[in-house]
């Protein structure tokens, strides 16, 4: 049991319109994760779905049920918060009896589901602890802790990590994801990092402005991404977006940016039309003869098992990540190639109309 | 307030401790818990908005009762003439309370009003809240600036000058009544100098300097305190910058802590305002508004005339007790300005 | 000590005495004799009897003459210094007085009459507390019946206040609804609105719904305190709201997350409240007066100015309750004085 189904959801304060027309069905042991920059509504989402928020229009049916109008209290559903929100006041254990002793449980079985928790989170040592008396990954554990004895429908997590230091955050990612595969609940999970989006989710669902952009698995996203945006939030560093309008002649067809710079590319769409070519900098190399375009070296980030290039071409600043160490400087003109990398065309609206694979010796060619 | 926090410091000890104050409460949550099950059945009813209303609800009818409902009904009193106590006994007399009021051949002698007690009052009061408020502010400010010094023991000198304020106005009136009689403490310290003693407080002069000198005594160490605060929170770099700079202390005093002071200091000057208009209990208990009228002050003509006069003259009273609402409700729109000023200088 | 010493002839600069530095000093032993001597000064005149009391110039420590039973008369007589013609000085029990000259005898050998000068006479002094001056009011008097009266109002009402207040503030802090600025500028607008200036009607209030001479006529139109719910309103802004989402995905009712999440953590404002709320209405005076005409219904604050007030001021008696009205207010403020000058300087409140 854990499926949730969100019709046409929409939320407003007020004038200001939060979520517009959300749908979505997440699948029963589903780990789906909203992801976004701030403000995109997907913590509002998060916490419609948990009760905390009423919708304005559209339905929300948990197990196929409509619980619009049920209390977050009955919603048979687990929360766990950006910053804990632990009770100060409480012990440790105190805070994970909290919710149980609200529903009326037998005193036994509080114990025997604590315990529980305690043991398979590694707390039982700081059962008698306040939260002020814990670090922030224990602190972070009591939290999920809270959740897991409630045995809920479905678990919300609201950047749960986003408290926690670099090295933590890693440790506990996995953690999270391993406790997802013990205990095959459904899991929503907001973050505004794709990273935790990427490694974590069965399925990812990208929002921007109170819309869905795209739902899909991490990889689908990252290979097909459905327009300029999720292009541009998935996958670290960012795509590296080329603008120009389509030519073509003889055959070939090429993008004429507004430099005159020109980029040839495989496959013609309507020609004449100003579209958008993304290139991710993983998928681009240095080509050792001058066959590829030049670009000029702004900055080398040498991380040793790779080199990030921050470069200028076809008018725009270009990354490019290369394995290994390269002997290049800040100044040098350096040549780079796209050769057997896929290009993602984008129109003027930013949709994707198609990705493209380059072959060898389709380089530019300058005019 | 100090800044609040919800958790404890980290201490790191292990072993649990027998929290005394969860047995202590038992009973308390007990009975809390009690209300729980029939205010479940109400919010379930009236929904969580429902029972923002309930949490707000007692405040409000006690509030409303005993504080809006006499605001509104003291505007009704001042327009009614007679000797009864309910509204409905009382004649609408209109406007003629606040023309007795200010019935005077020249304002400037009380004698010449028809309510001659009332203009006595009032200069009375004028002259108190000037006297008490300049001098209440200067030692406040000295005081302050002197515990802001490096000082040894600095909450002992600060306690010592607080100490009066918590207490009672009766008692205040009481001590300061013991002292200046005739085998007071005052003639006594007076006496090897060669004075002989006196009955201070029989001295119309001397009474109302009386006055004036213990309602700073008593009121003193708040002051002080919101001052202190003030100069505390000036930071200390600035000080340094200045001392770098090579400064004068005079000039390092009227340059940088007094204008970073203003914002404090001109709350401390309404409020000081507000209570010096409303002067009562010490001086009712200290004199009783002797001798003669020298030391009758405004709330205590209100009292007077509403509760001890025969026949009573509610309306009368309720007439000056609006005039001097008036005067409250100016100053604390002046106070709350300055509030909104002040935290509009924070935001910049 | 080295560090004391070192400290007190430290010197601005370390040049000498700054004037400044004069100033201070001066300041503080000034205000150490003017703030603490008045008070101290009536508790020791409390444990004065009413001669002690009448006695120009006054002594600082009560003392009484020394008595003494002398064989063959009735009452206790007072022993005297005298001075003898010859010189030397006797210690002398005066037996009476007859213009300027005193009757006196040995107490040793009571057979023979010494005639002194009364001039020429000392009393023969010792310390003696006048405990009675406290035991006796308490005893013949009401005060026992009004010390009652005075815990019965301070502790009701603080207990009032504390709930009442605290439960308005939750709502107008941690709730979303209609009215809710209405509510809160209304109660900042009264913050401000003494009792003096609505004494009229709040009295007829009190008498339309029969409580005049009544203890909750006096507590009643107190504890709704527009300052209380202001500092709590404050502190609980300073709660995060997760807490109380986290509390509702906890099944608690909206009554227990009042109960149990939001008052435990407002205790550190609670606690200024409340220590506030004892020493206001411990200290009114005012409104009690009006209310309670009757006398087994007076607080102490209203029974002492009325019986300081009275023609044949009982001194003796009166200082000695003074200072059982001061003790509360004086042990609150030796336990729990940082809480209230940091709750003072924090929120301007008295």
């Amino acid at each position: 049991m854990g499926s949730i189904t969100l019709t046409n959801i929409q939320k407003s304060y007020g004038a200001v319109h939060v979520l517009h027309d959300i749908n979505l069905a997440i699948n029963e042991g589903e780990f789906i994760v909203f992801v976004g920059p701030s403000g995109c509504g997907k913590s509002t989402l998060l916490r419609v779905i948990a009760g905390l928020e009423k919708v304005t229009g559209g339905e929300l049916s948990i197990n196929g049920e409509r619980v619009n109008d049920v209390s977050a209290a009955d919603r048979g559903l687990a929360m766990v918060f950006q910053s804990y929100a632990l009770y100060p006041h409480m012990t440790v254990r105190q805070n994970l009896a909290f919710g149980l002793e609200n529903a009326g449980m037998p005193k036994a079985e509080i114990t025997q589901r604590i315990g529980e928790a305690a043991r398979m989170l590694e707390i039982e040592q700081y059962m008698d602890r306040r939260p002020g008396q814990l670090s922030g990954g224990q602190r972070q554990r009591v939290a999920i802790g809270r959740a897991i004895v409630r045995r809920p429908t479905a678990f919300l997590l609201d950047e749960p990590l986003s408290n926690l230091d670099a090295e933590l955050r890693v440790s506990t990612r996995a953690e999270i994801a391993a406790l997802h595969a013990r205990l095959r609940s459904t899991m929503i999970y907001v973050t505004h990092d794709q990273v935790e989006a990427m490694t974590l989710a069965n399925r990812i669902v990208v929002m921007r402005a109170g819309r869905i952009e795209q739902v899909g698995t991490p990889l689908d996203l990252y290979n097909q991404p459905a327009n300029r945006f999720v292009a541009g939030f998935i996958g670290a560093p960012h795509m590296n977006f080329i603008e120009g309008a389509l030519e073509s002649s003889n055959g070939t067809h090429m993008l004429r940016t507004a430099q005159g710079d020109v980029l040839h590319l495989p496959q013609s769409v309507a020609p004449g039309a100003p579209i958008t070519v993304g290139l991710r900098p993983q998928h681009i190399s240095l080509s050792n003869d001058q066959s590829g375009f030049a670009a000029q070296v702004q900055l080398v980030e040498a991380l040793g098992s790779e080199t990030v290039i921050h470069a200028s071409a076809f008018g725009t600043k270009l990354l490019a990540i290369v394995p290994g160490q390269r002997r290049i400087s800040t100044g040098d003109t350096i040549y780079l190639s796209y050769a057997n990398a896929p290009l993602h065309l984008f129109d003027q609206s930013g949709l994707r109309i198609a990705t493209v694979q380059t072959e060898d010796g389709h380089s530019p060619t300058f005019v | 307030m100090s800044s609040p926090s919800h958790t404890p410091p980290r201490t790191g000890q292990l072993k649990p401790k027998t929290d005394w104050s969860s047995v202590v409460l038992a009973p308390v949550h007990f009975i809390m818990g009690l209300a729980d099950r029939p205010l479940r059945l109400l919010q379930k009813r009236a929904g969580i908005g429902g029972m923002a209303a309930f949490f707000l609800a007692p405040n409000m009818l006690i509030f409303g009762v005993f504080v809006l409902l006499p605001i509104i009904i003291n505007l009704i009193y001042s327009m009614t003439g007679g000797s009864a106590l309910f509204l409905s006994e009382r004649s609408f007399v209109g406007t003629d309370q606040y023309a007795k009021l200010f019935d005077c051949k020249s304002y400037l002698d009380p004698m010449s009003c028809q309510e001659d007690a009332f203009w006595t009052a009032v200069g009375n009061t004028f002259w108190f809240v000037v006297l008490q408020v300049t001098l209440l502010i200067l030692f406040s400010l000295i005081t302050a600036l002197i515990l802001n010094r490096e000082l040894m023991a600095r909450s002992f000198w600060r306690a010592v000058f607080f100490f009066p304020v918590l207490l009672s106005p009766v008692v205040v009136g009481l001590i300061w009544k013991w002292i200046l009689q005739r085998q007071g403490l005052l003639n006594f310290a007076l006496y090897p100098m060669g004075f002989e003693p006196y009955t201070w407080l029989s001295d119309r002069t001397f009474a109302f300097a009386a006055a004036v000198g213990v309602s700073i005594w008593a009121h003193m160490g708040f002051y002080t305190l919101i001052l202190l605060a003030g100069l505390q929170a000036i930071p200390k770099d600035l000080y340094e910058a200045a001392e770098m700079d090579g400064t004068k202390p005079a000039r390092i005093f009227w340059r940088i802590t007094l204008p970073l002071l203003m914002p404090n200091l001109l709350v401390v000057v309404v409020l000081a305002l507000i209570r010096a208009v409303q002067v009562f209990d010490e001086v009712f208990v200290l004199t009783g508004g002797g001798p003669g009228t020298s030391t009758l002050f405004l709330t205590q003509y209100i009292y007077e005339t509403g509760f001890v006069s025969q026949p009573r003259n509610a309306g009368l009273a309720a007439a000056a007790s609006i005039l001097m609402g008036l005067v409250l409700v100016v100053l604390t729109l002046v106070q709350l300005g300055i509030g909104r000023k002040n935290e509009n200088k924070g935001k910049r | 000590m080295s560090a004391a010493i070192r400290f007190l002839t430290r010197r601005k600069g370390g040049k000498g005495w700054h004037w400044t530095d004069i100033v201070t000093w001066v300041w503080l032993i000034g205000g150490l004799f003017i703030m603490f001597g008045p008070a101290v000064w009536l508790a020791f005149s409390s444990f004065k009897t009413p001669q002690g009391l009448a006695e120009f110039p006054p002594s600082i420590l009560p003392y009484v003459t020394q008595q003494v039973k002398v064989e063959g008369y009735e009452k206790p007589l007072m022993l005297y210094n005298a001075k003898m013609p010859d010189g030397s000085t006797r210690v002398l029990a005066e037996v009476r007085r007859i213009g300027i000259v005193s009757q006196m005898v040995d107490p040793k050998a009571p057979g023979e009459v010494i005639k002194v000068n009364i001039g020429d006479r000392q009393p023969v002094r010792e310390v003696f507390f006048a405990t009675e001056n406290y035991t006796q009011p308490f005893m013949q008097f009401d005060f026992f019946r009004y010390l009652w009266n005075s815990v019965f109002v301070t502790v009701t009402a603080t207990l009032i206040t504390l709930i009442v207040n605290s439960m308005a503030a939750f709502a107008l802090s941690k709730y979303e609804f209609k009215g809710r600025n209405l509510a809160m500028l209304t109660i900042l607008a009264t913050l401000m609105v003494p009792l003096s200036v609505i004494l009229v009607p709040l009295y007829s209030i009190i008498s339309t719904v029969g409580l005049f001479n009544s203890l909750w006529g006096v507590i009643l139109p107190t504890v709704a305190t527009p300052t209380g719910v202001f500092i709590l309103r404050q502190y609980m802004l300073t709660i995060p709201d997760e807490l109380i989402d986290a509390a509702r995905m906890d099944k608690a009712s909206e009554w227990q997350i009042y109960w149990r999440i939001i008052v435990p953590l407002t205790a550190p404002a609670l606690a200024v409240l409340a220590i506030f709320s004892v020493v206001w209405r411990w200290n009114d005076f005012l409104w009690p007066l009006i209310v309670l005409s009757r006398r087994e219904l007076y607080t102490l604050q209203v029974g002492l100015s009325i019986y300081a007030g009275e023609l044949n001021v009982q001194w003796h008696y009166i200082l000695a309750m003074t200072v059982v009205t001061m003790i509360p207010v004086v042990v609150v403020f030796i336990f729990l004085q940082r809480f209230i000058t940091t709750g003072i300087a924090g929120s301007g409140l008295k």
